[in-house]
């Protein structure tokens, strides 16, 4: 089994290798390691992108709107990835942002999961019937259970989650009452020998 | 009184980081301190008559144990080299963390000698490998065979029965990554495992040459007296492999000589100091002066500077005998004023590091906090201004904007990694090929470049604006926000100038190892010496500290 330290090297010395700057390849090698670290097809990704973009070049984008239209042949994940870390604080004003095409989309999502730990909310990545909840770099949820390999994703949604409780009141409030029964009831005995007890505050 | 902690201008040059010498808070002597309460013992120890074999050897603690194994093997005297390129070595080693299985062991039979080119598991913690000093070793076991101690004008010139030629850890060939066993407790502190492996490897070099030496002469054969065994250490060879380490790692770095600085800050700010405090200070600078003139080492470079050092620790020492009065007050900040004054790099460093000696509990506290969350400041705070980080560049790196990076001897070096070995060199921009294939070291002079842009930028632009344009800058920006939290994570010189002196950088990283008798080979390479005087494995429980000044084969 490679380590995670010989995945993000690798990945960032073959990026350079492939016309990445060095501060863009610093970027992948840590998010090529995010994926791998959860479970997720990174090598396998950037193999397969570096041999494309070998033939073809996909479009960089580099400001992102709230409504991003690829003109050519799809957006490069990289790119997107790297604007999309740099800009998340003001994107995050948007909402909602979309993509109409982004090519090897497994590469944006570590990108995506850092830019969740940045601003502190939750984002959900979603194209065609699969989704991605970015818990803030902790953790990623997903539909996306097959273990066949996506090159394209068309129309991709981006939303960032307002940071609330996916609970009901009432069921905290359960909870709250059941987890009371671990309280002592206070007598007036055991309210005189507690802390501050007979003192003042008004010195 | 509020010292100021020391220019970062002064202190990161290279030339000053090549002067730096181990102290309390080196990781060999935070690693003592912290293992000593632990059960050590050989597990293992199955050699053949001529030291060939396997050996375990284990320090265990409740439920956590770390094991080292060794590997033994027999090579060709044609076959030994201390270079990156070797493909043999007369032992291999790797830490174990918890203790071995059956089948453990056999699966690293064949693949901890193969070191670089074989494969270690998450089980694994580090991975080393050494070799014999022969002439030591052989006069060692041809000694002790024959019933009598060896020769220790020999020992001292040497210092050692092995030298390891490379250590590693963090994930590389395999081994277990940083993230699995960051939050164990006994191991907050840098290199500690590392450490710990050394240590154990020294143990090894004993038993091995007394059970070699007892196969071959077993009703004559002595054991090495156990004296000269603590004033043995263990030898390692570093080149380049070590600098770009420096470069690569910022915050750690820092935090490495922050500690150090708030070190010497407090220290210099203690008012009234403890008699018994002043004693042990002049006691171990008046030691120390053995450790000097025992430094061996043909380098003509390094003979200078311990010449140079020697001088000025005898004039220091005279200084503080005749005119310092630790009855006054803030003496040691007398002291510090003076030989900054008076006396040369290297015996500054010197200095100061003898002067944490009293210092335990200003010490234990810091070296808690020389580890670092790398990840923690990998993102570039995007929303910040191209003013904002031309202001912190004008302030943080006001020397290296100085450098005229035009001129050919600014940049006459490069960085780059080897295609046969995997490992840093450093080479001739205008005489090899290959400086299109640069390292990202070269700081100063794309820190430089990024300060020309950001010149002629629109100051309220944000910075993720800039980066937008100016992708091939990216990885200084970060350096440049790393920098301003951080005052002590950047070299403030030019690691590609003609003048470099690459061991320079080496130094740095040895010193906090708590490296002894640096031996430069060459301006690339060097020797040093670890352990040395250390107390053995069953004196853990009860050692003296300052066992470094007491480190002499020779009374």
């Amino acid at each position: 089994m490679k380590s995670l330290s010989e995945i993000e090297i690798i990945s960032k010395r073959a990026s350079r290798a492939a016309g990445f700057s060095w501060g863009i390849a610093e970027e992948i090698g840590k998010s090529v390691r995010l994926l791998e670290l959860f479970g997720l097809p990174g090598i396998k990704n950037l193999n397969q992108y570096f041999q494309e973009i070998n033939l073809k070049k996909f479009e960089n984008l580099k400001i992102i709107n709230k409504i991003n239209k690829s003109t050519n042949l799809g957006f490069c994940p990289i790119s997107l990835g790297v604007s999309f870390i740099d800009q998340v604080k003001t994107l995050e004003n948007y909402k909602k942002c979309e993509f109409s095409e982004v090519r090897y989309p497994f590469l944006l999502l570590p990108f995506l999961s850092r830019g969740s730990e940045i601003i502190g909310k939750r984002i959900l990545f979603r194209f065609a019937n699969n989704q991605f909840l970015l818990n803030f770099n902790v953790s990623i949820s997903s539909n996306f259970l097959q273990d066949n390999f996506l090159n394209t994703a068309k129309d991709i949604k981006i939303s960032f989650l307002e940071n609330k409780d996916n609970f009901e009141d009432l069921e905290w409030k359960k909870l709250y009452q059941l987890s009371e029964k671990t309280f002592v009831e206070e007598t007036q005995s055991l309210k005189k020998g507690a802390a501050g007890a007979g003192l003042t505050d008004n010195d | 009184m509020n010292i100021e902690l020391r220019d970062p201008n002064i202190i990161m040059k290279l030339s000053r980081l090549g002067s730096f010498h181990q102290s309390k808070l080196s990781f060999l002597r935070s690693f003592l301190n912290e293992f000593k309460d632990w059960d050590y013992k050989r597990d293992l120890f199955d050699l053949d008559k001529n030291g060939f074999g396997v050996a375990i050897y284990s320090f265990k603690k409740k439920e956590r144990a770390y094991s080292l194994i060794c590997f033994a093997n027999k090579i060709d005297d044609n076959e030994r080299s201390d270079r990156v390129i070797a493909t043999k070595w007369d032992a291999a080693f790797t830490l174990y963390d918890g203790s071995p299985s059956n089948n453990d062991i056999e699966r690293l039979k064949n693949e901890v000698p193969k070191q670089e080119v074989g494969r270690l598991s998450y089980k694994e913690l580090t991975l080393s490998r050494a070799n014999k000093s022969i002439r030591v070793f052989d006069h060692v076991v041809e000694s002790l065979s024959n019933g009598k101690q060896p020769n220790l004008d020999l020992l001292e010139k040497v210092g050692y029965l092995y030298r390891t030629t490379a250590v590693y850890g963090s994930g590389k060939f395999g081994l277990a990554d940083r993230f699995r066993i960051k939050n164990r407790e006994e191991i907050n502190g840098p290199f500690r495992l590392e450490m710990m492996l050394v240590y154990l490897v020294r143990q090894f070099t004993f038993d091995q040459v007394n059970h070699v030496a007892k196969n071959k002469n077993p009703e004559k054969a002595v054991r090495l007296d156990l004296k000269i065994c603590k004033n043995l250490g263990i030898g390692n060879s570093t080149g380049l492999g070590m600098a770009p380490f420096i470069v690569n790692h910022p915050t750690l770095v820092n935090n490495w000589i922050m500690c150090r600085e708030k070190a010497l800050k407090k220290i210099r700010e203690i008012k009234n100091v403890k008699d018994e405090d002043a004693d042990l200070f002049k006691e171990c600078l008046r030691n120390s002066i053995k450790n000097i003139t025992s430094w061996n080492t043909e380098s003509e470079f390094q003979r200078k500077k311990i010449k140079e050092l020697l001088k000025d620790v005898k004039k220091s020492l005279n200084f503080i005998e005749n005119k310092i009065n630790f009855e006054d007050e803030y003496p040691f900040n007398k002291i510090y004023l003076w030989i900054e004054n008076e006396t040369c790099e290297e015996c500054i460093e010197y200095m100061v590091s003898i002067m944490m000696e009293p210092y335990e509990k200003i010490l234990q506290p810091l070296i808690k906090q020389m580890s670092s969350d790398e990840d923690k400041y990998f993102n570039i705070p995007t929303q910040r201004t191209t003013e904002e980080l031309r202001f912190i560049i004008e302030k943080r790196y006001s020397n290296i904007l100085s450098i005229d990076f035009e001129k050919r001897k600014n940049q006459k070096k490069f960085w780059f990694i080897s295609k046969n070995k995997e490992e840093p060199r450093i080479a001739d921009r205008f005489e090899e090929q290959g400086s299109n294939l640069e390292q990202p070291l070269a700081i100063a002079r794309d820190i430089k470049n990024l300060y020309e842009k950001l010149k002629i930028s629109n100051g309220i632009q944000t910075i993720d604006k800039f980066l937008s344009e100016n992708s091939d800058l990216r990885h200084v920006v970060r350096r440049a926000f790393i920098i301003e939290k951080f005052p002590y994570s950047e070299i403030q010189d030019n690691t590609i100038s003609e003048n470099m002196v690459p061991i320079d950088m080496l130094r740095l990283k040895l010193s906090f190892f708590g490296a002894l008798k640096f031996d430069p080979r060459s301006d690339k390479w060097l020797r040093i010496c670890m352990f040395q005087g250390a107390p053995l494995p069953n004196e853990l429980k009860n050692y003296d500290d300052h066992w470094v000044y007491k480190a002499h084969l020779k009374i």
